[in-house]
């Protein structure tokens, strides 16, 4: 009997040499005369174990890892094709506390499963969601998905199911549904991750979204940088179209949907929902005054769902297992499950599934086990470069849109980013202004001149040039940005500037720290 | 002595009719709904501070000045992109966003020139002083050592006055429809741009909408800089196209500062070309002649005279030569350029003082068939929309027209159309740049070969015959039955369906098919079209095909829909209106209606004759037999203009008494032997009527630099010849137009004035004017089917000849180019280029750009040549805008069957490489009588065409009643030999007595 091996064609896993360690495995087998089936699925998550290595055995799958390509050798020696023990040897992949704390909805198949394989798909419970849609009113699905409680992941965290009704409301002679997958925030991969492990989610998503809304057009929107998922939600894509998944009958159904994956252009502001819909639209990426919104007036002026490739990924869970099951996860008004990004300077970095409500220090400490560099943490910032720096008294706080912001933050696309004592906060304020600066779309004049007067004023505050002018003055800018930018990108630069000012005081009395 | 200062609203109006009311700043105002809370805080006179929003672009909300706080809503939302609801509440001036505007501001002048070069023109400095900035605190990079653009003639691009609100490029995209313009880069980098290349290098055609939009110093235009700012304005009507653009001239002291597009324009609506915006350059040209010359013979020198002097020379002259040859041997020719009231009084002089009919206008050679085709089928000649119509379609078909180049204010307006998902059909045997040009595309282009615009328009009328997709129900209750009945015959024989006539036209049948499908199932379908119909040997049948295709399709009598002449020159719709046909009265009443010719008889004093005169062919084949011996020319360089140049020449040289009167001397006046001094359009006191029959003021904004009015020449002519005439103004004029025309019965100046332009009729039943005419019934009553049988054409492609010229015009040049090429403009163009196809190119040795000799049987000419997918194999084109190149040396003198509108777009050429560039044009004699040749081709032509199935002989001698002189009909009776006529003309002869 052949024996199978499970090796990640995840691009993290990869750049550390996943597909060495495949091929090596492979020679290996055909050297020693053993009969292996190597399947590449998807990344489990845990950055920090890739190369994450499993074997099948009666037991369950058995994991390996980190495997370096130098290791396949010794794994063989150590007979892993049978579950021998060996230094990399994890027992269990099932059982490894990391993941046995999570608790994996939308990622339910993401890492278990080859990502191109339609039948193991539906092996883990895949399409059950959509067969369901496709027998039900668009009304009741927007019901079931309005009950569930869930928000956008990209950011906003605005009830996806209100958007929906508002598409499903509005009169047009052609709707569409737009994926958001252009993820540009620093320290986050949950979406790709998402597409290039389980790509059929996202697709199945996407589909009920259609059918719920009578939208037959559907847009992905992918940054250029992740070729891999590129691809990989092209191959999908044509797999679920042969397969009667997609198409002018989804599921042999009365609704229509084609999809097709766009590839972003290397902006970072095309993330944010208007600007995207210019890109799609084949015009620069700047972004649209709102209203309309683009759930009246979207991609070519027609009504449009814009979620994120989580939100939209969270649904076909929702509709296989019900609104009551997703809701009763989380916590006050954040319900259902939130895919956490751990990144930085952190010893154990990956993606953390978990309900609403679990606090930063269970995230960074219990699964992140603190910094890299073993040196204390100092700071972490929470939801991208355009989330709140958040000092160690803030360790306690519950991880929900709600609570973040009391704290002054946001949770944005989930991405926490650590960083050790050896940061300066004053130098990551000015960061905040000069990423602004460099991705602004230009379009705002708070946006677009406020980010670089913020960049040139902290300078000054860091060389020590009229440092409580400067201090107010910057605290003037970032109060018009704030109040008066047009979109979130100008809108939330002051966020980490001026929590860094709040939470690190020290850091801003002039010259370097 | 004032500015006129538009208010400006901040963002368009809403279409809506149901209102909101709201509170803004505790003061209630109802608007129409979704109107902006920046727009209904204007309305009740609060203008909030704004940089990025005018009236004229849709809400971008980039400058964020206009932030408002609104109860009950979190946030400082931009009140230029935020609708009113219900019962909102908004405050405007609270300390938070007062705040958030000083911090905009504060931004935008830590980048920002401390002192603007354009002065008050940019805004920014007291913008800041509006919000309350009182010092910039941010120090840092600028955008102050960008260099400016200052290619293009006209205007400059100063980068660092640039505040990126996107004004320009919106202009640019919205309002012209180029997209020339853009934003390079991203933040603070974030430039505008024209494309990555110089202005004079990118797509941008110049029609200054950008410059007009922009809020501060970046874009303006030159003479701002060169002269200052302007101290007065005055409203008045742009002289170049039929758009009949309104503008402001803005004035410094009698200098032209501007001309800026006025927002209340009711043909233009703010917007402008860059001929009316910015070619005005040529009224004050140093080549202007401002003292009245004349000469004994046309080869001495030109002599500087008084007006007295001039008058009383050319008075006796003309009454010399009809003491001598009778009272028909003079005529005058009425100017399109110049204002109805000029254009009144010269057919009056020539009809009250000169005696005769012998009054002709250049429409001749441009839109005679109109008002043949149009009074025929319809009832009246003028076009049935306003420009705004154009808006409402759903399909619109253009056809020999490329108002791309030729109406471009009016193309905008079709654009926006075009781009909320009109369909475009284009017949046209070029690929123009109405066909194809950047972000507009015609969706069907039926590329016909030139002269078979006859077989292309029976074949689609044939389609929607018999397909069943006639509009019956119109049919029945607004048209003839008896002709449609006929017609329906007619236009559903196989010799009629695309498939027969595709041989002919050279557009697959299918195409055809497609279009005429389209077009029939168009809730509004729109027919516009140009002199590429008019200037045909069938131009008037062409002119009834498109009027029975609008019928049978029930696409006549409210917005969207109709059949429209976009009229060449500023006033054609005008001289036309004004009684300039030999045969018609003011109004489009024929000389021969007694009941007319008595109340002129009654107003004038005089006995008008009741036959027509002659057309201005005629005038030339009469001239060549010595019987037509004296011309008063009004504005046109018939010279330069007319076709078969040399027979035009040739028919100036043999007359004894040429007046011209013109701003330039012109090639005309190389024959003449008075020239009177005109005034340009900034001189001028009267009105013009554009191609939407709208009447608009035009006001003279400098004192005439003749030192008179060019009718106080005219009636000084006129009492010079023994008839006594003369007005006080030109509002007297217009009051004597208003009396004795019904069409025009409610207009006077003072009703201009009061509501700034009026679309006629303005009567009784329409006293705010007709902007959709034919809502009810047709002028005539019943519209009027007509049969419209495709001749072909004599002017063929021969062995010897065997390429078709068409010709046409270009952007930035006008006409034969009198004004146009004494400004900037030749910067873009600067001589007549000739375009051919690869295939005959390389068939010939032609290289693109080398010099060609174009020759046709009339005569020769040399051009450069380029090589160019836009014309088919088999097909040459050339413009006509300069006299060196002289296109219309090898045109010929085929023409209309019904008008005699010259055949210019199609005559029969051969290409040869050229050595060298043009030579002098020597005119050779013509031989023969010109005369007797012209009578037969007409009269044989007439035969070939008149539109009927039954008893041609009837309608041919009718025809010729109508239309021809007696003395005409005389030589038809007793000089030509009858075995060179049809027999229907010899039947028709039968019926038609002669006096």
């Amino acid at each position: 009997m052949s024996a199978i091996v499970y090796i990640p064609n995840d691009s993290a896993a990869i750049s550390i040499g996943a597909d060495q360690v495949a091929a090596l495995i492979a020679q290996e087998a055909v050297k020693r005369s053993l009969d292996v089936t190597i399947i590449r699925n998807g990344t489990r998550g845990a950055l920090w174990l890739e190369t994450l290595v499993e074997v099948v055995t009666p037991q369950g799958r058995t994991a390996y890892g980190p495997v370096q390509p130098s290791d396949v050798s010794s794994l063989f020696d150590a007979d892993f094709l049978s579950g021998g023990t060996h230094l990399l040897s994890l027992g269990l992949t099932e059982e490894i506390a990391w993941f046995a704390g999570q608790d994996r909805v939308t990622y339910k198949r993401v890492g278990i499963i080859d990502p191109l394989s339609l039948k193991d798909y539906e092996s883990l419970g895949g399409l059950v969601g959509l067969r369901k849609a496709i027998t039900q009113s668009g009304s009741e699905i927007v019901a079931e998905v309005t009950a569930s409680g869930l928000r956008g992941r990209g950011g906003a965290g605005f009830p996806a199911g209100i958007k929906w009704k508002t598409v499903l409301d509005a009169q047009a002679d052609q709707k569409y549904v737009c994926c958001n997958a252009d993820e540009g925030d620093s320290g986050t991969f949950a979406d790709r991750i998402l597409i290039e492990a389980d790509p059929f989610t996202l697709i199945e998503g996407m589909a009920i979204a259609a059918v719920a809304v009578g939208a037959t057009e559907g847009f992905v929107y992918l940054r250029s940088e992740y070729p891999t998922a590129i691809t990989r939600l092209r191959d999908a894509i044509a797999i679920a179209e042969s397969a009667g998944v997609l198409g002018s009958s989804v599921l042999g159904s009365k609704h229509a949907f084609n999809l097709e994956v766009r590839v972003g252009a290397g902006s970072y502001v095309c993330g944010e929902e208007t600007a995207m819909l210019e890109s799609l639209e084949g015009k620069r990426g700047v972004i649209r005054s709102k209203p309309p919104l683009p759930a009246i007036a979207g991609l070519f002026g027609k009504p449009t769902i814009i979620n994120n490739v989580l939100t939209l990924a969270s649904v076909p869970e929702i509709m296989a297992s019900g609104a009551a099951a997703y809701a009763a996860r989380g916590t006050g008004r954040s319900l259902g499950t939130q895919v956490f990004q751990l990144a930085g300077n952190i010893a154990r970095g990956g993606i953390i599934e978990t309900a609403f409500g679990i606090t930063l220090e269970t995230l960074v400490k219990t699964f992140g086990g603190g910094t890299l560099s073993g040196k204390p943490l100092r700071a972490v910032q929470i939801g991208g470069p355009l989330g709140a720096y958040f000092n160690s008294s803030h360790l306690g706080v519950s991880m929900d849109y709600e609570s973040l912001a009391a704290a002054g933050g946001m949770l944005g696309h989930g991405g926490v980013v650590l960083f050790d004592d050896s940061v300066d906060l004053a130098q990551q304020a000015k960061f905040a202004m000069e990423f602004c600066a460099l991705e602004s779309c230009g379009k705002c004049t708070p946006c677009r001149l406020g980010s670089t007067r913020g960049a040139e004023t902290i300078e000054k505050i860091i060389s020590g040039v009229d440092v409580p002018a400067n201090k107010l003055l910057l605290l003037d800018l970032c109060e018009v940005m704030t109040d008066g930018s047009l979109c979130a990108m100008g809108g939330l630069t002051p966020l980490p500037v001026k929590s860094a000012m709040n939470n690190f005081p020290e850091d801003f009395t002039g010259g370097a720290r | 002595m004032t500015m006129l200062i538009e208010p400006d609203f901040g963002t368009p109006a809403s279409k809506k009719n149901e209102t909101v009311t709201v509170e803004i700043d505790g003061k209630s105002v109802t608007v129409p709904a979704e109107t902006s809370i920046m727009r209904a805080a204007a309305m009740l006179g609060n203008n909030i501070p704004k940089l990025c929003a005018t009236d004229r672009l849709k809400a971008f909300g980039s400058c964020r000045l206009c932030v408002v706080e609104i109860d009950g809503r979190n946030g400082t939302p931009s009140s230029c992109t935020t609708p009113v609801t219900e019962g909102m509440k908004v405050s405007t001036k609270t300390d938070r966003v007062q705040k958030i505007r000083r911090g905009v501001m504060e931004l935008y002048m830590s980048d920002h020139p401390a002192n603007c070069e354009t002065g008050d023109e940019c805004s920014m400095h007291s913008m800041a002083k509006e919000v309350g900035l009182t010092e910039v605190r941010y120090e840092g990079k600028t955008h102050l050592g960008l260099v400016k653009d200052e290619t293009n003639p006209y205007f400059t691009f100063d980068s660092t006055e640039c505040i990126v609100c996107n004004r320009c490029v919106r202009a640019c995209d919205e309002v012209q429809g180029t997209f020339a313009l853009t934003i390079e880069n991203r933040g603070f980098e974030a430039r505008v741009s024209s494309s990555g290349t110089s202005f004079i290098d990118s797509e941008c055609v110049s029609c200054g909408a950008c410059v007009q939009a922009c809020p501060t110093g970046a874009l303006t235009e030159k003479t701002l800089l060169t002269i200052g700012a302007p101290t007065r304005s005055v409203i008045t009507t742009c002289a170049y196209c039929g758009v009949g653009c309104s503008f402001k001239a803005e004035m410094r002291g009698d200098e032209v500062v501007r001309m800026v597009p006025l927002k209340d324009g009711g043909a233009n609506a703010g917007h402008s070309c860059v001929k009316g915006r910015f070619a005005w350059g040529y009224a004050t040209h140093q080549d202007r002649i401002t003292k009245p010359m004349i000469r004994e013979k046309i080869t001495d020198e030109w002599r500087e005279v008084s007006f007295e002097e001039a008058i009383a020379f050319a008075a006796a002259g003309l009454k010399k030569i009809q003491a001598e040859s009778g009272p028909d041997s003079i005529g005058g020719i009425t100017s399109s350029r110049c204002t109805n009231e000029e254009v009144y009084v010269v057919q009056k002089m020539v009809r009250a003082a000169f005696g005769n009919n012998n009054v002709d206008t250049c429409a001749r050679v441009c839109h005679s068939p109109t008002g043949y085709g149009l009074s025929k089928t319809f009832g009246t000649s003028a076009g049935t929309q306003d420009f705004e119509s154009v808006e409402f379609s759903d399909v619109i078909m253009v056809i020999g027209a490329n108002p791309a180049v030729a109406h471009p204010v009016f193309n905008s307006r079709m654009k926006q159309a075009l781009r909320r998902g009109a369909k475009l059909i284009v017949v046209d045997p070029r690929v123009t740049e109405t066909v194809k040009s950047a972000h507009v595309q015609a969706d069907h282009h039926l590329q016909l070969m030139p002269g078979t615009n006859v077989a292309v328009i029976n074949a689609l009328a044939h389609v929607i015959a018999t397909e069943g997709l006639i509009d019956r129900a119109f049919v029945e209750q607004r048209c003839d039955l008896e002709a449609f009945a006929t017609w329906e015959k007619f236009i559903s024989l196989p010799e009629n369906s695309p498939e027969t006539l595709e041989a002919a036209s050279g557009v697959p049948a299918q195409k055809i098919r497609e279009a005429a499908r389209i077009f029939a199932s168009a809730p509004n379908g729109a027919i516009y079209y140009g002199l590429g119909v008019t200037e045909h040997s069938q131009g008037s049948t062409m002119v009834m095909g498109i009027a029975n295709l609008a019928m049978a399709t029930g696409n006549i009598g409210r917005k969207g829909v109709g059949v429209n002449p976009l009229r060449g020159q500023n006033n054609v719709q005008g001289s036309c209106d004004m009684g300039s046909f030999p045969h018609e009265l003011p109004g489009y009443r024929h000389i021969s209606r007694d009941d007319v010719r008595d109340i002129y008889n009654k107003k004038w004093g005089v006995t008008l004759r009741a036959e027509p005169g002659l057309r201005i062919p005629n005038m030339f084949d009469s001239a060549l037999g010595n019987k037509f011996r004296g011309l008063y020319v009004h504005g046109e360089d018939i010279a330069q203009s007319d076709p078969n140049t040399t027979h035009v020449h040739a028919a100036l040289r043999s007359m004894d008494m040429v007046i011209v009167q013109d701003l330039f001397l012109n090639e005309t006046s190389k024959f003449a032997h008075v020239f009177l001094p005109g005034t340009s359009f900034l001189e001028k006191d009267g009105t013009f009527t554009n191609a939407e029959r709208r009447i608009n003021r035009v006001r003279p904004v400098m004192p005439s630099k003749t030192g008179k009015t060019e009718y106080e020449v005219t009636c000084d002519l006129a009492r010079a010849m023994g008839y006594d005439m003369s007005y006080e103004n030109a509002a007297q004029i217009m009051d004597e137009i208003a009396a004795t025309t019904p069409t025009f019965a409610g207009v006077s100046f003072e009703h201009l004035d009061r509501v700034g332009s009026l679309q006629w009729p303005v009567n009784e039943k329409a006293p705010e004017g007709t902007p959709t005419m034919h809502i009810n019934e047709f002028v005539r009553g019943e519209g009027k089917f007509m049969p419209t049988p495709y001749v072909a054409t004599l002017e063929k492609s021969t062995r010897k000849f065997p390429l078709l010229l068409t010709t046409g015009r270009i952007l930035s040049q006008y006409n034969v180019g009198a004004q146009t090429r004494r400004t900037a403009n030749n910067i873009w163009h600067s001589e007549d280029i000739l375009d051919i196809h690869e295939s005959d190119a390389e068939m010939r040795g032609i290289k693109d750009g080398s010099w060609v000799k174009l020759s046709s049987r009339v005569g020769e000419t040399i051009m450069h040549a380029r090589i160019t997918d836009s014309v088919p194999a088999g097909v040459v084109y050339t413009t006509f805008h300069f006299p060196e190149s002289g296109a219309n040396v090898i045109t010929t003198d085929y023409s209309d069957w019904a008008t005699n509108c010259p055949e210019y777009k199609v005559t029969a050429v051969e290409i040869s490489p050229s050595e060298k560039g043009p030579a002098v044009i020597h005119p050779h004699e013509i031989a023969g009588d010109s005369q007797l040749e012209s009578i037969i081709r007409m009269a044989n032509q007439i035969a070939a065409n008149v539109p009927t199935t039954s008893a041609p002989e009837i309608e041919v001698a009718h025809h010729i009643v109508q239309f021809w002189t007696p003395e005409m009909r005389e030589r038809l009776h007793n000089d030509v030999d009858r075995s060179k006529l049809d027999p229907i003309v010899l039947k028709a002869m039968e019926l038609e007595s002669v006096q």
